[in-house]
C-alpha cells in the first residue's frame, strides 16, 4: 500500500526513489537482529526451545512410563544389557522380568560360583537358558540413561521431570509476572500515598524469610502441584513490582508521556499506547531470568522433600534421589543435573541476551 | 474585547516535603510567583531568564499539565485554571507544546506516522488513506520527506525529530504554541533551521507562540516582544529590538551585556556587567525586589517593598523603582 504521489522539494533522500514509503526498523526488531548476532543468546534459545520439545514430547517415544517399576532391574547402569526372564506359564501370560546383565550372577546364588560365571557367560552370548522356573534370554532392550531403584527407566523420568520443572517455572514465573506487573504499575501511577503504602508491603515482604514461608505453607497444606507454584510464584513477584514501579515513575516524567498528556488523550490511552510498551523491555528480560530462579527454589523445596509427590518426578526430586545413591550409582545423579544445570545456563544465556538486545542504552542512536 | 492569551497574577508553587514515612512541609518554591502577561494573537512572545528561573514551569502552568496555585490562564476569554480535568482535556488539542529534548519527546516505540496520527485524530477519527494524505502533508510542511512515515524516532536525527515534533504540535491544528527551549538540544548548525521554521509556521497560520529561550540574541530574532524573567517574576517585558537595544531593567541590562556582538569594533567595546554570586534559592526568596543582592544599583528602597511590572515607556513595562536615575 503506497501512498499517492506527493511532491516535496528540497526533501533530500539517500538512495531509495522519493515516492517509495521507507519501512522503518522498530526497537523491538532491532532488538531481534542484536539477539541473533549474539551467538550465545541465540544458542540459549534454540537449546531452551529444543528442551523444552524433547520434555514435552520425548515421554512419547522412549517406550517406558516414568511410573513403571520393575524391581528386578534395580538400579542398571545406562545401555547396560537387559536380561529376560520369563517364569513358568501357570494361567494366562507368563511374568516376564528385565535383570540387568551386571546383577546377573545373583540370579543364580543357590549354585556354586564358577556354575554361576558359566551360566551368565553363556546368556550373554545369546544362548537360552532354562532352569525349572525360569527361561532366561538376551534383548535387545536397553535403558539409555539407565535405571532407578525402583527399574523405573531413567530417561522418561527426566523428560517427564523437565516437564513439572519447566511447567513450574513458567506457571510461578507467570503468577509472579501478573502481580508484579500490576502491583509495580499501579504503586507507580498513583504515585503519593498509594505507592508509599504498597511498596512498604514489598519491603516488609522482602525482610520475610520467604523459603521458610514457602516450607510451612507446604508442610501445612500438603504437597500439592497448584499450591507449589503458587507459593513460590507469590515469592518471586516482588523483584518485578520493584523493576515495573521504578520503570513507570522514570517513564512518567518523560516528554512524551507529557506530551501524549498534551494531546488530551485518554489515560487509558497513554498507559496502553505509551507506558505499557516501553516497560515491557525490561519485564521481558527480568522474566526470562525469573524462570530459572522459579526453577531452582522448586528444586530447593523437592530436596528437601516438599516437591511434587512421588510417583511424579521433577528435576529436583530426580537430583534428590541422584545425591542419595552417588556412591553406588552415579547416573541417576549424573543425567537430571546434566539437564537441570544446562536448561539453567541457555535460560541464563538467553536473559543476558535479551538484556543487551532490548537496552535502550546500546541501540543506536 | 479580551486578549488572546492573558496570564493574571500566575502562580505556580511548589511544596517541599521531608521524610518518607511522617511526611512534613518544609516550605514551598514559588517557581512561578504573580505573572501577569498578555498576547495578542499570532503574537510571538520570547521568554528569558537563567536557568532555574521558572521558565518550564511557567509553560507547563499555562499548558495545564501542572495546575496553577493561584491567578488564572484565560484562553480567548476562558479560564483554563477553572476548569475540571475532564474539561481542561477537551480544551488541550487548542494549545500544544515543543519540547526541549527531542530524544526524549516522542516515544520510541511509535512510528512518525502512528504519532502524528494520534495527534491528528485528536479532532475526531478520520478515514485511513484521508489521514495518511494529512499526515504527508504535514511532515512536507516541517520539512521531511513524507515516504519517511514508516520509521521510528530513533532512526531519525536530532534536528529531524525536532521537526517531528514540531508537526506532532501542528497537528491537532492549536492556536498557541508553547516552545520551551526547542533548540537548545540542538547542534548550531541546526538551530537556525528550527527557528525559521517555526518563524515561517506561525506567520502561515497566525499562530500565537511563547519562544522560551536562554539565548537573547535568538529570541531577539523570533519575538515581537520580550519577558524577562528571574525568580519567577517578570522584571521587564518590551518589544523585542527596543529590550535588547536599550534594556530598562539592571537585570536585562547584564544579560544583554553578555552577548558578544558580532562586529568587533563594538565588541571590543562592550562592557560585561557581571553579576555577583548566585540566583538565590526560589525556596527563600530575598524580601522586596528579588534581584536586589545582586544589583549593582540597589538602595534601601529596593529591599523593602516588591516593585510592580509598570508601564516606564510607551509599551515598555518593567519593574524596577530607579529605572529613571540609573
Ligand atoms: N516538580 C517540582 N517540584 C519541586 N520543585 C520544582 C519542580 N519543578 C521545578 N521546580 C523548581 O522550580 C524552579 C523553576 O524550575 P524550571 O524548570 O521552571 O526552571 P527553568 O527556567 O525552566 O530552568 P532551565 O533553563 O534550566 O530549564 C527550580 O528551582 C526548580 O527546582
Ligand atoms: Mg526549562
Amino acid at each position: 500500500m503506497s501512498q499517492t504521489a506527493i511532491s516535496f522539494p528540497g526533501a533530500r533522500d539517500t538512495g531509495t526513489h522519493a515516492e517509495e514509503a521507507v519501512a522503518g526498523t522498530s526497537l523491538w526488531r532491532d532488538a531481534w537482529y542484536r539477539l541473533q548476532r549474539n551467538k550465545l543468546a541465540l544458542s540459549g534459545l534454540v537449546f531452551f526451545l529444543a528442551m523444552t520439545l524433547a520434555c514435552g514430547l520425548g515421554p512419547l517415544f522412549t517406550g517406558y512410563t516414568y511410573e513403571r517399576t520393575e524391581l528386578s532391574l534395580k538400579a542398571s547402569a545406562p545401555l547396560q544389557p537387559i536380561i529376560e526372564r520369563v517364569g513358568a506359564r501357570k494361567a494366562g501370560e507368563p511374568r516376564r522380568d528385565g535383570i540387568a546383565l551386571s546383577t546377573l550372577e545373583d540370579e543364580f546364588l543357590d549354585k556354586p560360583e564358577a556354575d554361576r560365571q558359566a551360566i551368565a557367560g553363556k546368556i550373554a552370548h545369546g544362548d537360552t537358558y532354562r532352569d525349572s522356573r525360569y527361561t532366561y534370554q538376551l534383548t535387545s532392550r536397553r535403558h539409555l540413561f539407565g535405571t532407578d531403584a525402583l527399574g523405573r527407566d531413567l530417561l522418561t523420568r527426566v523428560l517427564v521431570g523437565g516437564r513439572i520443572s519447566l511447567a513450574v517455572g513458567f506457571a510461578a514465573t507467570l503468577v509472579s509476572v501478573i502481580i508484579g506487573v500490576l502491583w509495580g504499575a499501579v504503586a507507580g501511577f498513583a504515585g503519593g500515598k498509594v505507592d508509599l503504602v504498597l511498596m512498604r508491603v514489598v519491603d516488609v515482604l522482602y525482610a520475610l524469610p520467604f523459603t521458610v514461608i514457602v516450607i510451612l505453607l507446604m508442610v501445612t497444606f500438603g504437597r500439592n502441584f497448584i499450591l507449589l507454584f503458587v507459593a513460590i510464584g507469590a515469592v518471586e513477584w516482588l523483584t518485578m513490582a520493584r523493576i515495573v514501579r521504578g520503570q513507570i515513575i522514570s517513564l512518567k516524567h518523560q516528554e512524551f508521556v507529557e506530551a501524549a498528556v498534551s494531546l488530551g488523550l485518554s489515560e487509558r490511552r497513554i498507559i496502553l499506547r505509551h507506558l505499557i510498551p516501553n516497560v515491557l523491555g525490561p519485564v521481558i528480560i527480568y522474566t526470562t531470568l525469573t524462570v530459572p530462579d522459579v526453577m531452582l527454589l522448586e528444586a530447593v523445596l523437592s530436596f528437601l522433600g516438599l516437591g511434587v509427590p512421588p510417583p511424579m518426578s521433577s528435576w529436583g526430586a530426580l537430583l534428590d534421589d541422584g545425591a542419595r545413591t552417588m556412591e553406588t550409582s552415579l547416573w541417576l545423579l549424573l543425567f537430571p543435573a546434566l539437564f537441570f544445570s544446562s536448561t539453567l545456563f541457555s535460560l541464563n544465556f538467553l536473559g543476558d541476551g535479551l538484556r543487551d538486545a532490548l537496552d535502550p542504552q546500546s541501540s543506536k542512536d | 474585547m479580551s486578549r488572546f492569551l492573558e496570564l493574571n497574577e500566575l502562580k505556580t508553587y511548589f511544596p517541599i516535603f521531608l521524610g518518607t514515612v511522617f511526611r512534613r512541609a518544609a516550605g514551598t518554591v514559588k517557581a512561578v510567583d504573580g505573572i501577569q502577561l498578555d498576547l495578542e494573537k499570532g503574537e510571538i512572545l520570547g521568554l528569558v531568564g537563567e536557568s532555574g528561573c521558572g521558565k518550564s514551569t511557567l509553560a507547563r502552568t499555562v499548558m495545564q499539565l501542572i495546575r496553577n496555585t493561584g491567578g488564572a490562564v484565560y484562553l480567548e476569554g476562558r479560564n483554563l485554571s477553572e476548569l475540571n480535568p475532564r474539561q481542561v482535556r477537551a480544551e488541550r488539542p487548542n494549545f500544544q507544546m515543543i519540547f526541549q529534548d527531542p530524544y526524549a519527546s516522542l516515544n520510541p516505540r511509535m512510528t512518525v506516522h502512528d504519532a502524528l496520527a494520534e495527534a491528528i485524530q485528536t479532532r475526531g477519527k478520520l478515514r485511513k488513506a484521508v489521514l495518511t494524505q494529512k499526515i504527508a502533508e504535514l511532515l512536507t510542511t516541517v520539512g521531511l520527506p513524507p515516504n519517511q512515515m514508516r520509521r521510528y524516532p530513533h532512526e531519525f536525527s536530532g534536528g529531524q525529530r525536532q521537526r517531528i515534533a514540531i508537526a506532532r504540535a501542528l497537528a491537532p491544528e492549536p492556536k498557541l504554541i508553547i516552545a520551551d527551549e526547542p533548540v537548545s538540544a540542538l547542534d548550531v548548525s541546526i538551530q537556525s533551521q528550527i527557528i525559521n521554521l517555526l518563524l515561517r509556521l506561525c506567520r502561515e497560520r497566525q499562530l500565537t507562540m511563547i519562544f522560551i529561550s536562554h539565548d537573547i540574541s535568538v529570541v531577539k530574532y523570533i519575538s515581537d516582544r520580550i519577558a524577562v524573567m528571574y525568580l519567577g517574576r517578570l522584571m521587564e517585558i518590551g518589544p523585542a529590538a527596543a529590550v535588547v537595544e536599550t534594556p530598562l531593567h539592571p537585570y536585562t541590562r547584564a544579560l544583554v551585556s553578555a552577548v558578544p556582538i558580532p562586529d568587533p569594533i563594538r565588541e571590543r567595546a562592550r562592557q560585561r556587567i557581571i553579576l555577583q554570586g548566585d540566583p538565590p534559592s526560589p525556596l527563600d526568596p530575598p524580601s522586596g525586589c528579588v534581584f536586589h543582592p545582586r544589583c549593582p544599583y540597589v538602595k534601601e528602597a529596593c529591599k523593602r517593598a516588591r516593585p510592580a511590572l509598570e508601564e516606564k515607556l510607551p509599551q515598555r513595562r518593567a519593574a524596577c523603582i530607579r529605572i529613571g536615575e540609573i
